[in-house]
């Protein structure tokens, strides 16, 4: 799946369900509609505006207790089963958590955690490529997602996180190149793990 | 503008400093010898390359090297897990300091502060440093990989004795035909060269067999030759302005004391010698070598003390002399007499061998027409001291070989020993030449002021040309790596610094022009001098 970037206004893509000074979890409007692993996304808290990466979406029945069940077998595709029973849109929910990154009050950036977390119900925009591109100029970021416990690898979330950003740059190949020099200098004790992360963002 | 390399990161003042490299700066693009700017916070460090080596930031990364086939791997890796390093050694400041402003570079007496930029000298720099050509400054060459010109002062350079320095085939010969050059261009002394091989005088060749002119075809009214081989030199079609002839009453028993090892005499034949002399006089040679093998002999060496198998030893080696053609029962005209009267005119003199060219002939000649312009200058120098007039003309002699002269054994007793050590004083100073400097006395090579040194790969030669010169090792690693052709080391007391140059063309036409001054500057000259005389 391909998110269009180029809108003018940030899309909305979601709405905080949980937060803490770390992460914050946000639920999507429509089902399987989470942004891509590594996405950087936003939201608002005025006067800051917290940034945060996706390191992990999950799709699950509304109600804890109640787990899906299988209903295709009778059905010619996958779709069917959603036409067929068309509340099952309404039963299930897309979630998607973000690691807290850095904050934006008034005109700075500044890539390091926000005084407070996010507050529940607010709205979750993906950032437009500019945004990214001004966030990304600094690899500060990079240190954070190292030294963070998560579900998820952070090798992966990394290489994840990397390979999204540079698609809003035009030499991509430049921008990898120099993030992969601050992960050389930032993981100088652990090659092994280096070389994990750099296989996975060369193109 | 200068080029960025990367930053200090440690070091010490004798050791010189480790600059790591930035990831832009390719470490293969670095060379030993290269200078480089330090900026430090006061002041800017003037410094050399003195060693390039590799650094990887985790020991695994040597033992599970990474795929390097993967470029992106190895443009990520490359400047930050393994990177380049350089050995820097400081050699002199530049600004900051007041005596840096006013006299110049400084000798450096610290290091810069911790993560200083290093850059690439510009070229700026480096006239700052080595001086533009001037009246007194020759350009001897370029620092490697730059378009800037090193000079050599000159004018520092003749108060004291020099030596050029390199195995046969890096380019001695042209060196010193362009230091004589110098000298005849930019200082006021005068030069007597002993041509051994007839290089320096007329036309000699290159490595590919090409002809080169030399000194006389280049400064006709301002070089004399003279000749031992008259014969040789009408051949070559050399214009020769003298031939020298030597008598056997002007060979002294110094003489033979140097050929005792090419003459194989023994200990005692070279005591016998002193004491023929003394029984003789003047004429020794001629009558020690007619004396026949009679009974009046045999009284005569048994009253000088001389055992038979001494003197048919001496004999042998006498014989070996009173063969060479030079070498006649009464010379016509006095040599020695002759040269002085060139130089005084401000006449360089190339004395050139001929065919002589094996090595008796050279010590003997070399050392006898020094021994006797040596005491004329002591004479000349004291006389002008105690009469309070102009001493005599600063010279330079100019020998091949010098090893031979300047061994241990023979340093002591030989003029050229003298020479080296304390004609100075009297304005007499060697241009020395060789091929293996290790065989020069200690205490000679300690006295030259400037070393110039083409590639040499023997370590106690290389031993022997760094004695006594600070950051000996850095230089070492230097002057083994230098290319065989065309490049030397000059360090000492004509330049700041030690210098590695890329030696100026000689052998092409366009070359020659640059030696010959413009008519322009020479008639400003001349203006300038007719001034002088003028109003005193």
């Amino acid at each position: 799946m391909r998110l269009i970037l180029n809108t003018a206004e940030p899309q909305r893509v979601g709405e905080v369900i949980d937060a803490s000074t770390t992460d914050f979890t946000a639920q999507c409007y429509e089902l399987y509609q989470s942004p891509p692993l590594g996405s950087l996304v936003k939201t608002r808290d005025l006067p800051l505006e917290l940034y945060g990466l996706v390191y992990n979406a999950a799709t699950t029945s509304i109600e804890p207790g109640r787990r899906p069940i299988a209903r295709g077998k009778d059905e010619a595709s996958e779709e069917e089963i959603y036409r067929s029973s068309p509340q099952l849109m309404k039963l299930l929910r897309s979630e998607f958590s973000a690691l807290v990154v850095g904050h934006r009050q008034g005109d700075r950036l500044y890539h390091y955690l926000p005084p407070k977390p996010a507050r529940i119900h607010s709205f979750v925009y993906l950032c437009p490529p500019e945004e990214v591109k001004e966030f990304s100029q600094s690899f500060d970021f990079l240190n954070m997602l190292i030294n963070t416990r998560l579900p998820v690898s952070t090798d992966e979330l990394i290489a994840a996180c990397l390979r999204q950003m540079c698609q809003v740059y035009e030499d991509r190949h430049a921008f990898l190149v120099a993030a992969g020099k601050e992960l050389a200098i930032l993981l100088s004790g652990q090659f092994n793990q280096l070389k994990a992360i750099l296989g996975r963002i060369r193109e | 503008m200068s080029e960025r390399l990367g930053i200090v990161v440690s070091g010490s003042l004798n050791k010189g400093v480790e600059v790591r490299l930035d990831s832009s700066a390719s470490v293969e693009e670095m060379a030993v010898g290269r200078y480089v700017t330090i900026e430090g916070e006061k002041q800017r460090f003037f410094s050399m390359i003195t060693d390039v080596s590799l650094g990887v930031i985790d020991q695994k990364l040597t033992v599970t090297p990474p795929d390097i086939s993967d470029p992106f791997m190895a443009e990520v890796l490359a400047g930050t897990s393994t990177y380049g390093t350089l050995h820097v050694l400081p050699m002199l400041t530049i600004g900051g300091e007041v005596a840096s402003l006013i006299e110049g570079p400084q000798p450096v007496k610290t290091v810069p502060s911790h993560f200083s930029a290093v850059n690439l000298a510009s070229q700026r720099d480096v006239e700052l440093v080595f001086g533009s050509e001037d009246e007194r400054k020759f350009y001897i060459g370029t620092p490697l990989d730059m378009e800037t010109k090193v000079c050599l002062n000159l004018e520092e350079l003749v108060k004291r004795s020099n030596g050029v320095f390199g195995k046969s085939g890096t380019g001695k010969t042209f060196l010193t035909r362009l230091l004589l050059i110098g000298m005849l261009q930019k200082s006021k002394a005068v030069n007597l060269v002993f041509d051994m091989h007839n290089e320096y005088g007329w036309e000699g060749r290159n490595e590919r067999g090409q002809k080169v002119k030399a000194l006389k075809q280049l400064f006709p009214s301002r070089v004399a030759v003279f000749t031992l081989d008259e014969e040789n030199s009408r051949h070559r079609g050399v214009s020769t302005d003298f031939v020298v002839k030597i008598g056997f009453d002007e060979i002294e028993p110094e003489d033979i004391v140097l050929l005792r090892q090419t003459l194989n005499l023994t200990g005692p034949a070279v005591e016998a010698v002193y004491q023929l002399h003394r029984r003789f006089g003047k004429n020794w040679l001629q009558e020690a070598t007619d004396l026949k093998d009679s009974e009046e002999t045999r009284e005569l060496l048994k009253d000088l003390d001389i055992h038979e198998s001494t003197f048919q030893n001496l004999k042998r080696g006498l014989a070996t002399i009173r063969r060479l053609p030079f070498i006649e029962p009464h010379a016509p005209t006095d040599a020695v007499k002759r040269i002085l009267e060139y130089l005084d005119r401000g006449i360089n003199v190339v004395l050139e061998f001929g065919r002589y060219r094996d090595i008796i002939a050279y010590i003997l000649v070399a050392n006898m027409l020094a021994r006797r312009i040596y005491t004329q200058y002591q004479d000349r120098t004291e006389k002008a001291l105690g009469e309070g007039i102009a001493p005599p003309r600063p010279l330079v002699i100019t020998i091949e070989e010098a090893h031979k002269f300047l061994n241990q054994e023979v340093a002591s007793q030989t003029i050229f020993g003298t020479i080296a050590r304390e004609m100075r004083k009297y304005n007499v100073t060697l241009l020395v030449i060789d091929q293996r400097p290790s065989g020069i006395d200690a205490e000679v090579m300690s006295q030259i002021g400037t070393k110039i040194t083409c590639l040499l790969d023997n370590d106690r030669d290389i031993d022997s040309v760094l004695a006594g010169v600070s950051a000996k090792s850095e230089l070492k690693s230097v002057l083994s790596r230098l290319e065989s052709k065309q490049q030397a080391l000059i360090f000492g007391h004509a330049v700041p610094m030690p210098v590695v140059v890329r030696t100026r063309e000689y052998g092409s036409a366009e070359s020659y022009k640059g030696f010959i001054p413009s008519e322009e500057a020479e008639t400003r000259k001349q203006a300038e001098k007719d001034i002088e005389e003028l109003w005193g």
